[in-house]
């Protein structure tokens, strides 16, 4: 037993569900007790989804622990089909039906003799994996089921597309920021002359799986999703795939030589290097920024990374390489995949830190008293408590972290996106130095509510003409010194003496 | 419409029980809050934990006073001991929280792997000195706020049976009623206390935030009626004493198993009353209080008319419209027979469970509210299923339906306004004052479409999308 009170990654048949809901006209049928379809509840209010949720429950209670599903499960997949007419409904396992050990896989091949869909089994087991590495598995799972189909029926189509195409695997529901990255990614391969062959699992329909081998390559821009199915496609079809995530200026150009280059072994004569450059330098306000004075004032600035190992890793080399911020700490909450991302930050980073346990995270956090965090949203809230701020750049995410707005992490404009996040992350720099001037951060007595209240207090000609001189954004804090200062000594009237006064003591 | 076609007499149906409700675990979200000295501990899986954590939000970072026992894999075959796991999390639990009481929520896990949480207790409660509840709130077996009856069954076990001196007992009472009296002088309680006519102690059951508690007992007070006790109370070392003959009556319609022990284990007389929700509700339930203690009420009437009065700006949204309840949380009945008495009507009323005897009263109130608005009887719908109530939705057209967040969205989309049920658990609802807090949520979707019925954006999915 494990005492917890936050986890990182949900269970295996969330993300056995993310993959299912993500597909067009696929359902998914959960083996689970009442109250578990709460993943309807998570993608209604979080992505704001218009339609309804194409998961339902069959109800796992008293009866069927007495008893047996019987035929309950196979009842419901066979309505399910009549109700709606799914390509494909996916039984999902939940952590009460794995320790029924109820043999689903015969409930699945029962159903499928009076189904019109397909049925599968999902294949995860839920005291082995979490979230991530069950959506990986799924969509595996779904893309070797199809392919497998149409080879029976001898339905691939043969050959490559005519120009350049690619697959782009891994964009699924609740995930972070995945559809603005999709959009982005769209936007991009265009610019590169490459075709979209297919985008799965998000808005994909089964029937167009078959099609997948087409495609000249495959792009894995996540590292937590879509790799299985990649290498699954590699070893059958010769398919081979660049997993380089393109977040941050260097990384993103490293994606797109990787991609010139599978190109070219294929035998297309592709350029990217002036575009690169020309991205780079003049269209991605990125590099520009690094250079600007602005980042300046962010050098050897320490922050925290900590998210999901595609997020966390992407970040500390965006931090550490492209903006010459001193990373204290870079950690991931995927310990099974924990070698790679000590590989990815080992040379960016002064400390790693792999584990899913938030006091720890917590705990490192306020030892290492960053300037700033990249965290979760559990981090964000370790930076409220502690007064750091934090940029949220992985999940567990809520729902400010669905904007409506454009907002990809991947691609030129994710460069632009991370930029404007780490920037408005710390403290601006020339805000920094004012309120070290005047009196450090923030005080933690309020005189008063508003930020300009009428006081009782006078200030006299010259020192209001003082005050005016200080620039905008922190006069009221200046003002409220002051007057702090004054009012503790018994002073009514403010002069320049007053004030400077007021300076010093409030400095020392 | 002819008469014949109404239904007169209250029907009830049961249906398939595909519905979509909170896991009765949630109730530590709220239960955790009230009893401050608790902690709860959730036995169970990643899938609960994870629930936890996604339906209750930003309440998760505030430190809260409940933790999973995740239980791992060596947990479920047994190569772990239970009773060695739990003591070494209990120890963890008493050394970084102190608590007075460690609440063991059972999942639906322990309940298949058949885990002794019962026969645990016991030992490790002497060992460790800490008193141990545990309750049984899983998927298996209940819908979310029954998550709070098992707790609060669990918790009339280990209510005192006397007080150990009386006089001290009288005292602390009086504190009690002190506190509830706040800023009042010690001298001028003790007036009141003579105000109070010579009854039999009553207990009240159901947990609710402090200002309603306030608020009931002393629309009590104004009768005549004091309250000995209520269960929960605000700390667990105050838990009210319970004796053989004692009076209790619930505030909530989720409480049946509550009300059962209270009867059959403490020996307590139950006053079925119909719950205090709505002006009326709140009238009826405090008039069946006071006549099974032989009290004339006083000015009920005229309170209850002036409420209604202060209400009118928002029943004028409602009144002649229709609500369909999909039925998630048990507060059904009492939430469908006040909107009638609005003006509402009603062709539905989904619930997860319907428990006839200990809803009686409420029920009574139902069928005799509709026949004095001259409204159909609502069907009330068991374990519903919310496939076909969504076809049941699509063919009536209801002007507002109370559902979950799994439908809300895409009803909203389907141009039917919708109400989140979880509100009515977490809002205040109870009591003469709150009943505006009602009308508040019910008219909310009226007020903001009436702000937007302009813009010509009702329907918002493409296709009339199959459900």
């Amino acid at each position: 037993m494990k005492l917890a009170y936050w986890m990182y990654a949900g269970p295996a048949h969330i993300g056995t569900l993310r993959i299912a809901s993500s597909f067009k006209n696929v359902h998914a049928i959960m083996h689970a007790p009442l109250g578990d379809d709460y993943f309807n509840v998570m993608r209604s209010m979080l992505e704001r989804e218009r339609n309804f949720t194409p998961v339902t429950a069959s109800i796992v209670d008293r009866n069927v622990l007495a008893r047996g599903s019987q035929e309950k499960v196979v009842d419901n997949i066979t309505r399910k089909d009549q109700e709606e007419n799914p390509d494909l409904i996916i039984l999902t396992p939940t952590c009460t039906s794995s320790i029924l050990q109820e043999d689903l896989q015969n409930f699945v091949d029962r159903a499928q003799i009076d189904s019109k869909g397909d049925v599968m089994l999902a294949d995860v087991n839920h005291y082995r994996v979490n979230e991530l590495q069950a959506a990986d598995r799924t969509l595996h799972q779904v893309v070797e089921f199809y392919l497998n189909k149409a080879r029976k029926k001898d339905e691939l189509p043969e050959g490559k597309t005519e120009k350049p195409s690619v697959n782009i695997i891994g964009i699924s529901t609740l995930g972070f920021h995945n559809q603005h990255d999709c959009t982005e990614l769209k936007r991009l391969m265009s610019d590169l002359g490459i075709e979209v062959n297919e985008v799965i699992p998000e808005g994909a329909s089964v029937h167009n799986l078959k099609n997948l081998p087409r495609a000249w390559f495959n792009l894995v821009p996540y590292r937590e999703l879509g790799l299985m199915a990649a290498r699954y496609l590699e070893q059958e079809f010769d398919m081979p795939y660049v997993d380089i995530t393109p977040m941050g200026v260097v990384e993103t150009a490293r994606c797109i030589r990787k991609i010139q280059q599978i190109l070219y072994d294929q035998g297309a004569n592709v350029d990217y290097e002036e575009y690169i450059n020309n991205q780079t330098l003049y269209v991605s306000q990125a590099a520009w920024f690094s250079r600007s004075i602005d980042c300046q004032n962010l050098t050897g600035k320490k922050a925290v990374v900590f998210g999901d190992n595609t997020h966390a890793a992407a970040m500390t080399k965006i931090l550490a390489r492209e903006m010459g911020i001193h990373v204290v700490l870079a950690g991931t909450y995927c310990k099974y995949d924990a070698d790679w991302f000590k590989e990815q930050v080992g040379e960016y980073c002064d400390e790693i830190l792999i584990s899913d346990d938030n006091g720890e995270i917590g705990d490192a956090i306020a030892r290492l008293e960053p300037a700033a965090i990249f965290g979760t949203q559990m981090e964000r809230h370790v930076g409220k408590r502690l007064n750091i701020p934090c940029g949220v750049i992985a999940a567990p995410i809520h729902i400010q972290n669905f904007p409506i707005g454009y907002h990809p992490f991947l691609g030129y404009e994710g460069t632009n996106q991370v930029a404007d996040l780490v920037y408005n992350s710390f403290t601006l720099g020339m805000e920094d130095h004012l309120l070290e001037i005047f009196g450090g951060h923030d005080t933690k007595e309020v005189i008063t509510k508003g930020i300009s209240a009428d006081s009782d207090l006078n200030w006299n000609k010259e020192a209001q003409a003082e005050l005016n001189k200080v620039p905008g954004f922190v006069r009221g804090k200046v003002k409220r010194n002051t007057e702090k200062f004054a009012r503790e000594r018994g002073i009514d009237e403010i002069t320049l003496e007053v004030m400077y006064a007021a300076k010093e003591a409030v400095g020392a | 419409m002819t008469l014949a076609q109404e239904p007169t007499a209250l029907t009830f149906e049961c249906e398939t029980g595909n519905y979509h409700t909170f896991c009765p675990i949630s109730c530590v979200a709220w239960l955790y809050q009230k009893i401050e000295d608790s902690f709860f501990l959730v036995i169970g899986t990643k899938t609960c934990g994870y629930f936890l954590q996604n339906a209750m939000g930003v309440m998760i970072f505030a430190e809260p006073r409940y933790a999973m026992a995740e239980l791992e894999e060596g947990d479920i075959s047994a190569q772990l001991n239970d009773y060695d796991e739990l003591k070494r999390l209990c120890l963890q639990i008493k050394r970084d929280r102190n608590p007075s009481v460690i609440v063991w929520i059972g999942t639906c896990t322990t309940e298949i792997i058949k885990m002794d949480l019962e026969g645990l207790a016991p030992k490790l409660e002497a060992e460790i000195g800490i008193p141990i509840v545990t309750a049984r709130a899983n998927g298996l077996d209940y819908a979310f706020t029954q998550g709070e009856d098992t707790v609060l069954a669990a918790m009339a076990h280990k209510c005192p049976n006397k007080a150990p001196i009386a006089e001290e007992e009288k005292e602390e009472r009086n504190a009690i009623s002190k506190l509830l009296n706040f800023g009042r002088k010690k001298e001028e309680t003790k007036v009141e206390d003579s105000k109070y006519i010579n009854h039999p102690p009553l207990v009240l059951f159901g947990s609710l935030p402090d200002p309603v508690v306030t608020n009931l007992t002393l629309e009590l007070k104004k009768q005549g009626i004091q309250v000995s006790g209520w269960l929960p109370s605000k700390r667990y070392t105050e838990l009210p004493v319970i004796e053989e003959g004692y009076y209790v009556c619930g505030v909530n319609p989720f409480l049946s198993r509550t009300a059962t022990t209270l009867m059959r284990r403490r020996k307590c007389k139950l006053i079925g009353a119909p719950f205090p929700i709505g002006p009326d509700g709140t009238r009826a339930w405090i008039e069946k209080i006071c006549s099974v203690f032989g009290v004339e009420p006083k000015g009920l009437e005229e309170r209850e008319a002036k409420i209604w009065e202060s209400l009118e700006d928002y029943i004028k949204l409602i009144r002649g419209k229709s609500v369909f309840f999909m039925g998630d949380n048990l507060l059904e009945i009492s939430l469908a027979r006040f909107l009638i008495r609005c003006g509402m009507t009603c062709p539905e009323i989904g619930i997860p469970y319907m428990d006839k005897r200990y809803q009686k009263a409420e029920l009574d109130l139902l069928e005799k509210t509709c026949k004095e608005m001259g409204v159909p009887v609502p069907k009330i719908v068991e374990k519903p299923d919310n496939y076909n109530q969504i076809q049941r939705i699509n063919q009536l057209k209801p002007d507002l339906v109370i559902t979950g967040m799994a439908h809300a969205n895409p009803l909203e989309a389907r141009g039917i306004n919708t109400k989140w049920s979880v509100e009515f658990t977490f809002a205040q609802i109870h009591g003469f004052t709150n009943a505006r807090d009602i009308l508040e949520l019910a008219t909310r979707p009226m007020r903001r479409n009436n702000n937007l019925k302009e813009l010509g954006w009702d329907k918002l999915v493409k296709e009339e999308a199959k459900v």
